[in-house]
């Protein structure tokens, strides 16, 4: 009877264990694949003739000639609409006062529309934002805003709730000069914009161009660079130091317990409290930049870091076998010699993955950088700038891009792309930390 | 001072030596004089304080919190204990051997050159003969004089033994301590060990701990017996283990207890 309870009890707990296992394996899977999918559409996606046109324009990037040939045929087909419009635009000041007072400002949003889908009309005043220069550069976006001029958007409210209606705008015009404008859009879209599946690997590195309309998110993976790294310059060596003296050099007693007890509460302090801390503390009393700077940045996230880095390495050298340090003290090693010859070298599997940890948790940590680093907007850092300019960061730029932006709603692509690299880059760190541990683990076994 | 106990043949004199843990007494009052260039087997039952007192001879005991020692331990006429005495020189000059073999997580080659490299012996030539003299020394050149590279880890129990051996002898010391440098090996290895000793004895004045009475009695010279912390009797191997003089080094030694 006990027995069976026992056997029971055994496997209600491996199930359980399983259970747990398996819902965060199935919850992890349900957040990443949507974000591995969408992000992925920042690097391959159909791309219109409008995003080879900018390419050009900004980038300087392709083939000119063909986009020339391709520029000429598209505007071909586009001239239907071109002239509708401008026919309808006359025809509209000889219609009877009330007709065009009811047409008018459907009209108007036809045009906007019409310029917001294919770019500025050939011959138009160049627009002074660089978004209104160019059509829609992608295909999915492109039907949208096809859409958009097509149907014209209502809500019905009725008891059960309000409900979003789309009305097609076509009967509207129906025998006007704008009615080829509804069916040439309707036919001829693919042929106005030509989509072709495009590879843009660069998203990765170029600039982005007013605002992430266009262009990738170079200074943000560039600024997430710096700062992690940074913050590893900083952290790694003063960590180790402080493992050691920890666990080499310390004697045990009430003063190493108090330090103990302060590292493992730095440990549990809300990052918040560091950006506000290094703001206050690097920026505003040490002068260390007249600003935000990346410098601020990396030392804030260096202090967030260290008690991660202190305390993997302590385990990693508490974990050196004691015959180790006593064969090195034996041949005639001081304190100092040992620890860097034997107790060090031994450690560094340990020691290496509590800084990849770390260098992950630097990457994606946010609050401490809103005040000391980040800026919604800017160009790519020089190396030689760390010093004293701020710099955007995938990490606050996301956050910035979703919920602050003006067109958030235009910039999914460009949202999902910064989250899928920012997941990408840590899950890359921790895939080199997992293989460098295993290749040192194992010249150290021999 | 140091040249008088050189002639008299003294390598090393416990007076009055005492190891204290906390306020456990582990060594009591020892006093022995182990001859220059002979073997010296210490043997005696578990927690007798042998490996205490072999440890004190290199200060391999100041790793452990709350141990002191008092009394005197002359190593070549100078106080071990010394004030003046720095432990990291004194243990140039005192190789050990320990129980399980550790070697270091290094090549066999870096191994052995650890000792050396410490010491500022680092050109490559006289490092490549110190190594080779060493491992021929410590008869493990043969073995391994092809895969000096490697990582020596991946050795035998017994050829990792005679890896920290060589590493001992490469720092060239004066004394080589043993602490019963067989117990994790098996009879063949240890047989070899054992044959290392005779051939380094007159080389190096060597102190070994054992539990093995055979081995006490097949390799060294002179033998301790240490019960409860105290030296009970110190005598010529031969002597102590066919006419011990003491009731209880005779128990011992016939298995009576221990």
């Amino acid at each position: 009877m006990r027995l069976k309870l026992r056997k029971l009890l055994d496997r209600a707990l491996t199930t359980c264990g399983y259970l747990a296992i398996g819902g965060m394996a199935l919850f992890l899977l349900w957040v990443l694949v949507p974000v591995f999918t969408k992000g992925f559409g920042a690097y391959v996606f159909r791309g219109t003739v409008e995003h080879r046109r900018m390419m050009v324009g900004e980038f300087g990037r392709g083939d000119l000639d063909r986009l020339r040939a391709e520029l000429a045929e598209v505007l071909r087909v586009r001239e239907t609409v071109y002239q509708a419009v401008a026919a309808f635009e006359r025809e509209l000041d000889a219609m009877p006062a009330a007709r065009r007072k009811a047409l008018k400002p459907a009209f108007r949003e036809v045009r906007e529309g019409v310029s917001v889908l294919l770019g500025p009309e050939p011959g138009a005043p160049m627009p002074a934002l660089t978004r209104r220069l160019y059509g829609q550069t992608r295909w999915e976006k492109a039907r949208e805003k096809a859409d958009d001029i097509l149907f014209e958007e209502t809500w019905v409210y009725s008891d059960a709730g309000s409900r979003r209606v789309l009305v097609p705008r076509a009967p509207q015009f129906e025998g006007t000069a704008l009615a080829p404008v509804f069916t040439s859009l309707e036919r001829d879209l693919a042929a106005m914009l030509r989509p072709r599946i495009t590879v843009y690997p660069r998203f990765l590195t170029d600039r982005s161009i007013d605002a992430h309309f266009f262009g990738g998110i170079g200074p943000e993976v560039l600024g997430t660079l710096y700062l992690s790294l940074g913050a590893l310059l900083v952290a790694v060596p003063l960590g180790i130091v402080a493992a050691v003296y920890f666990q080499e050099y310390a004697k045990e007693g009430p003063r190493v317990a108090f330090l103990r007890s302060c590292v493992n509460t730095l440990a549990g302090v809300p990052s918040v409290v560091f950006g506000l801390f290094g703001l206050a503390f690097f920026i505003n009393t040490l002068h260390v930049s007249p600003g935000k700077s990346v410098l601020a940045g990396a030392l804030t996230l260096a202090l967030l870091v260290l008690p991660t880095v202190i305390r993997a390495s302590e385990e990693a050298i508490a974990a050196v076998p004691r015959a180790y340090k006593e064969g090195a003290m034996a041949l005639g090693a001081g304190r100092f010699r040992t620890v860097a010859t034997v107790i060090l070298p031994a450690a560094l599997p340990g020691i290496l993955t509590g800084i990849v940890i770390s260098m992950g948790r630097a990457a994606g940590e946010t609050a401490p950088i809103i005040f000391t680093a980040a800026v919604s907007v800017g160009q790519m850092v020089k190396p030689s700038e760390v010093l004293s300019q701020p710099t955007p960061a995938l990490s606050w730029n996301l956050y910035n891009l979703c919920t602050e932006h003006e067109a958030v709603d235009e910039l999914r692509h460009v949202q999902f792309g910064m989250a899928a690299t920012l997941v990408l880059i840590v899950l890359a760190l921790n895939l080199a930390a997992i293989l460098l541990r295993a290749r040192i683990a194992r010249r150290l076994k021999g | 001072m140091n040249e008088e106990t050189k002639r008299e043949g003294v390598h090393l004199e416990a007076r009055g030596f005492s190891v204290f843990y906390g306020a456990h007494e582990a060594v009591c009052k020892v006093d022995l004089s182990v001859p220059c260039g002979l073997v010296t087997a210490i043997i005696g039952p578990s927690g007798c304080g042998k490996s205490t007192f072999l440890r004190a001879i290199n200060r391999m005991n100041d790793l452990i919190p709350g141990c002191r020692a008092a009394g005197e331990l002359l190593f070549d006429g100078q106080n071990v204990y010394g004030s003046e005495v720095d432990a990291a020189v004194l243990r140039r000059r005192v190789g050990m051997v320990s129980q399980k073999p550790n070697p270091f997580p290094k090549s066999i080659y870096d191994n052995v050159a650890y000792g050396p490299r410490l010491h500022g012996r680092c050109a490559r030539g006289e490092l490549d003969a110190i190594v080779e003299e060493s491992l021929v020394s410590a008869a493990l050149w043969d073995e391994v004089k092809d895969r000096l590279h490697m990582n020596a880890l991946g050795l035998s129990g017994g050829q990792a033994q005679r890896l920290c051996l060589a590493r001992a002898l490469a720092v060239k010391p004066e004394i080589l301590l043993m602490d019963e440098p067989t117990s994790a090996l098996d009879p063949k290895a240890t047989a070899r060990i054992e044959e290392l000793i005779v051939q380094l004895r007159g080389r190096y004045t060597i102190a070994i701990v054992t539990h093995n009475m055979q081995q006490a009695a097949r390799v060294s010279d002179r033998t301790a017996f240490f019960y409860e912390g105290n030296l009970v009797e110190f005598d010529a191997t031969e002597t102590l283990f066919t006419r011990p003089r003491e009731k209880r080094t005779e128990d011992y030694i016939t298995g009576r207890f221990g």
